[in-house]
């Protein structure tokens, strides 16, 4: 199979300890792999060396089928692996356009000198990006701060999507959501999958998993335990392959 | 304390002396500050000094030690040298109105020092509610507080310092614990009767009461900080209000209390202000009392992020700031430079926390 | 929280209206009673005179919405301000003794002076941004230096014997009008005594306000005023958005310096003199200001617009009391009122910093 992104037999230290042992996985375009396992089991230090948090000991990344270094966060987002993390990363006190194109922010000049921004053509392309979502965000000039944990999540994958993201690492987005956001967060999970976008999800909610992953990963203590086609597999077998029942 | 146990015998003895200077850097500081000034400032070194700088460091222990409690729980006080300033006015008002009727000395000044010391905790009630109930940042809440309670201080003495007071005052507030005089036998708080003004230099004066009164109230707030509850929850809500609320601690309550423990001390501080200068003082606006004792507290090892501080820490702080501003006067250096060692001290302070994040 | 948009209530809207706005209602109120209440406060001078007497707070007002914002505090704009009063005042007397003519001494003191006077800001960014030093220690430890240096400089005492050109320019306008005489601009010839003179748009007015205005654009239109918030708001945010927040504050620390220092010599060219604790007291009322004005000390939020309505609503306090005669002594207490309404109208009335117009871009 054609990955978009794939490691390859990854190993991650700290100290003593072996965070991820040898361990192997791709994402094909199109595809929402979901990434499972207790806490500790290893897949948040796996999504870092990922999006270049983290640098491995061991191991090669491969991106679209080359071989890529990825040292920094901003070696990640040139290639177009965006995060999400948990907490976000949004300005709270700025509204959702400027939330959109925070550091990157679209300026024009005003009287043929002064750079100013330009604040309707990011309005603007804010709509574009976010008509397409499934979350509907009543003003784009509304803050942040007054949005509820969907929009807010809309409106950071909106910001990573308007940059072209190839692949959207995402960790839990749905905890801390209302169960009717849950779903909406979900679907929007399908509508970047429909437009190609790679998605790596870290979820512990086995219906979210179910619902929207084409495979399922399982990692335990480091090492990866199961990999399985949803189509072929159980949420029991999962819960089996995490607690470590069915690996021995 | 808790990082000390997790860390390997080896580990603590290959940083052990550098963790050891850095940890009482500002002790060590003072201490090589008083070696220094022992051979650049003639008459540095002697009882006379020593005591001056204690006369000078008074009022900035009560400051520093209330606003300790204050900076552990995350918050700062800015009000206490205008609260200080209103304290003394107003005690210095209420004895010249209470001697001029002709009371006795002794009670002029109890009803005088307590009105200073009751008039102090208002202020701080205020700033407490406001902080706690209203959710009005510290900063902003005492900010205010400090315009207000300036306001009334000058409004009650109208820009003057507040004269007229009786004079056993100053003799009590710059007297001693214990005099004795050889043959005429000795006596706590006055001088032993018999003796002549010209024969002061022969008699042996032992602990000046404003050590005295300092030393009691650092030994009373240690006490509270470090082995009661009180201190305690004042430690956990400078950790985490979050934590604290959840673990049941009535976190409202605890802040107010902490504001007024702060005013109260500030309070404290103008009156024997009363005591030692013979009159009420406002505070002048420039005299950026809060500041000096919030420097003190962060040289002594608080963070403003609160969740950290030691009393003795804050106590080194004044203590470091006031033999630094005597040892420089005395050894002729111009005063201005003291306010440019100070900024620089306090930089030095804030840079080695963070250069030792898991010191103190 | 999805729907508390929604959901306002109508009678919540005028609250609101009136809650976002209060600054402003006050300002506009305050001023009107004044006029009915003091004699003599509606005059041209007198409304010239609040201008005046809010310079420093525009100026240092706006120094500290940018440090606010950006979720600090500048705690030695004040002594920024004396510091430049002397080096300014210290300089134009050097050059003038170096042979310089009044104009060219007061041109080049003054441009070295802005020069200087953003020192102090660069080390308080470099202490906050790269050492992280909390603001509140390091602005107030180059509050120490800066008041220790110009005390050295002027020997415990002021600074003065400034050329008369400086106090022409500090107290001079743009026009005067004498009635019979006509119009004339930065002078009038002598008149008679008892005959009235118009003195028309103060020049230190002028001057305060080219740079008010640069700056607020700067805080409204630029990527850099953008980025300011961003970093209030949220700093690792701001940090993963790629934004060199380091680099940011360092500037955002010297904005203020450079804000000070102006004040600071529009105070020497006014008095004639450069004093180190002129400023001393404008650090309180230029926090109040930002503060009245909208902005959070806890960052992301304020606007320079709303600071300057604070400074006036005080410079209309305080000319107003003074034309009414009340002691200076109350105008603190009213200022400490007036700072804990302020707060407390914003905890009262959250949604109106979360809404669209709230006090943010």
């Amino acid at each position: 199979m054609d990955y978009l992104i794939e490691v390859r037999n990854i190993v991650k230290r700290f100290g003593g300890l072996v965070a991820v042992n040898d361990v192997s996985m791709g994402v094909g375009r199109g595809e929402v792999v979901a990434v499972l396992g207790d806490n500790g089991a290893g897949k948040s230090t796996l999504i870092k060396v990922i999006s270049g948090v983290y640098a491995p000991e061991e191991g090669t990344i491969l991106f679209e089928g080359k071989p890529v270094r990825i040292a920094s966060p901003m070696d990640a987002l040139s290639l177009g692996i965006e995060t999400i993390y948990q907490d976000l990363a949004l300005a709270e006190n700025l509204n959702v356009y400027s939330n959109i194109f925070l550091g990157r922010e679209k300026t024009r000049k005003a009287a043929g000198i002064f750079p100013v921004l330009d604040h309707e053509y990011m309005h603007r392309e804010a709509a574009k990006v976010l008509d397409g979502l499934v979350i509907k965000i009543p003003s784009l000039r509304s803050k942040i701060k007054s949005l509820s944990g969907g929009q807010r999540q809309a409106v950071a994958i909106s910001r990573s999507i308007y940059w072209n993201a190839k692949i959207l690492i995402m960790d839990e987005p749905t905890a801390a959501l209302g169960v009717a956001q849950q779903s909406q967060v979900l679907e929007l999970v399908n509508t970047l999958k429909a437009r190609g976008i790679g998605i790596i999800l870290i979820s512990h909610t086995m219906f979210d998993v179910f619902k929207v992953a084409d495979r399922i990963v399982v990692m335990r203590r480091g090492r990866k335990v199961a990999e399985k086609i949803r189509t072929e597999t159980t949420p029991d077998e999962i819960v089996s392959y995490i607690v470590g029942a069915e690996a021995v | 304390m808790s990082t000390e146990n997790t860390q390997t015998a080896a580990q603590v003895e290959r940083r052990g002396w550098v963790q050891i200077l850095a940890r009482n850097w500002a002790l060590a500081f003072l201490i090589l500050l008083f070696v220094v000034f022992s051979f650049t400032g003639k008459g540095f070194l002697g009882l006379t000094n020593f005591e001056n700088i204690l006369y000078l460091s008074t009022t900035f222990v009560f400051l520093a030690a209330s606003e300790t409690f204050v900076i552990i729980t995350g918050g700062i006080d800015l009000s206490v040298g205008f609260v200080m300033g209103l304290s003394s006015v107003l005690c210095a008002q209420v004895m010249q109105s209470v001697y001029a009727a002709h009371a006795s000395a002794a009670a002029t000044m109890v009803v005088g020092a307590l009105v200073g010391l009751v008039v102090g905790i208002a202020p701080g009630y205020v700033s407490g509610i406001l902080i706690s109930r209203y959710n009005v940042p510290p900063f902003i809440a005492t900010l205010g507080m400090s315009g207000i309670t300036n306001g009334i201080a000058l409004t009650i003495c109208q820009g003057f310092p507040v004269a007229g007071l009786p004079g056993d005052l100053v003799r009590l507030g710059n007297g001693y614990l214990f005099y004795s005089f050889p043959g005429k036998g000795s006596r706590f708080f006055g001088w032993p009767p018999g003796v002549t003004d010209s024969q002061v230099r022969e008699l042996t004066r032992i602990l000046p009461n404003g050590l005295l009164l300092w030393l009691v109230v650092i030994a009373i707030l240690l006490y509270v900080l470090k082995t009661t509850r009180f201190g305690q929850h004042t430690f956990a809500i400078g950790g985490s209000i979050e934590a604290a609320k959840r673990a049941g601690i009535d976190v409202r309550r605890h802040l107010v209390t902490i504001y007024v423990l702060s005013s109260f001390f500030a309070g404290m501080a103008g009156v024997y202000n009363v005591f030692q200068t013979g009159v009420g003082n406002f505070t002048p606006f420039n005299a950026s009392y809060e500041l000096f004792a919030i420097a003190a507290v962060v040289i002594g090892g608080a963070s403003l992020m609160g969740g950290k501080g030691s009393l003795v820490g804050s106590v080194i702080g004044v203590l470091l700031l006031a033999v630094l501003n005597n040892g420089l006067s005395i050894s002729g250096v111009a005063a201005f430079y003291r306010f440019i060692a100070v900024g620089i001290i306090l930089v030095i302070a804030v840079v080695i926390d963070q250069l030792f994040p898991d010191l103190l | 929280m999805s729907d508390r948009q929604a959901a306002r209530p109508r009678t919540g809207r005028l609250v609101s209206f009136v809650g976002r706005r209060w600054a402003l209602l006050f300002l506009v109120a305050e001023a009107i009673a004044f006029c009915f209440i003091a004699r003599g406060f509606f005059t041209l001078d007198t409304f010239q005179l609040v201008f005046i007497a809010g310079v420093p707070l525009f100026l240092l007002g706006l120094a500290e919405t940018f440090v606010i914002i950006s979720g600090g505090i500048d705690l030695s704009v004040g002594f920024v301000f004396g510091f430049a009063s002397v080096v300014s005042a210290k300089l134009i007397v050097a050059l003038q003794g170096a042979g310089a003519s009044p104009g060219l001494a007061i041109l080049i003191g003054c441009a070295a002076t802005l020069l200087i006077g953003m020192i102090p800001g660069y080390f308080n960014g470099v202490l906050v941004a790269r050492l992280r030093v909390p603001p509140f220690i390091a602005t107030y430890s180059m509050l120490s230096v800066t008041y220790g240096i110009s005390e050295l400089l002027v020997e415990g005492s002021q600074a003065g014997n400034l050329p008369y050109l400086s106090s022409v320019i500090g107290t001079g306008f743009i026009a005067y009008f004498i009635p019979g005489h006509g119009f004339s601009f930065f002078t009038h010839e002598r008149v008679a005594r008892g005959t009235p003179v118009y003195s028309i748009i103060p020049l230190v007015v002028v001057a305060a306000f080219v740079f008010v205005a640069i700056f607020v654009f700067l805080l409204r239109m630029t990527k850099f005023g953008h980025h300011t918030y961003a970093i209030g708001g949220n700093p690792d945010a701001a940090v993963r958005s790629g934004i060199d927040v380091k680099a940011h504050l360092e500037r955002v620390y010297v904005i203020s310096a450079l804000l000070a220092t102006l004040a600071g010599i529009l105070y020497m060219l006014q008095f004639s003199q450069g004093k180190s604790d002129a400023g001393a007291s404008y650090l309180l009322d230029s926090i109040v200001a930002v503060v009245i004005g909208g902005a959070s000390l806890y960052g992301g939020v304020g606007t320079a617009g709303g600071t300057i309505i604070g400074a006036l609503l005080l410079s209309v306090l305080e000319t107003g009391l003074r034309v009414l005669g009340v002691a200076t002594f109350n105008i603190y207490i009213i200022v400490g009122i007036i700072l804990i309404i302020a707060v407390l109208i914003d905890q009262f009335f959250p949604e109106i910093t979360s809404s669209e117009s709230g006090a943010s871009p």
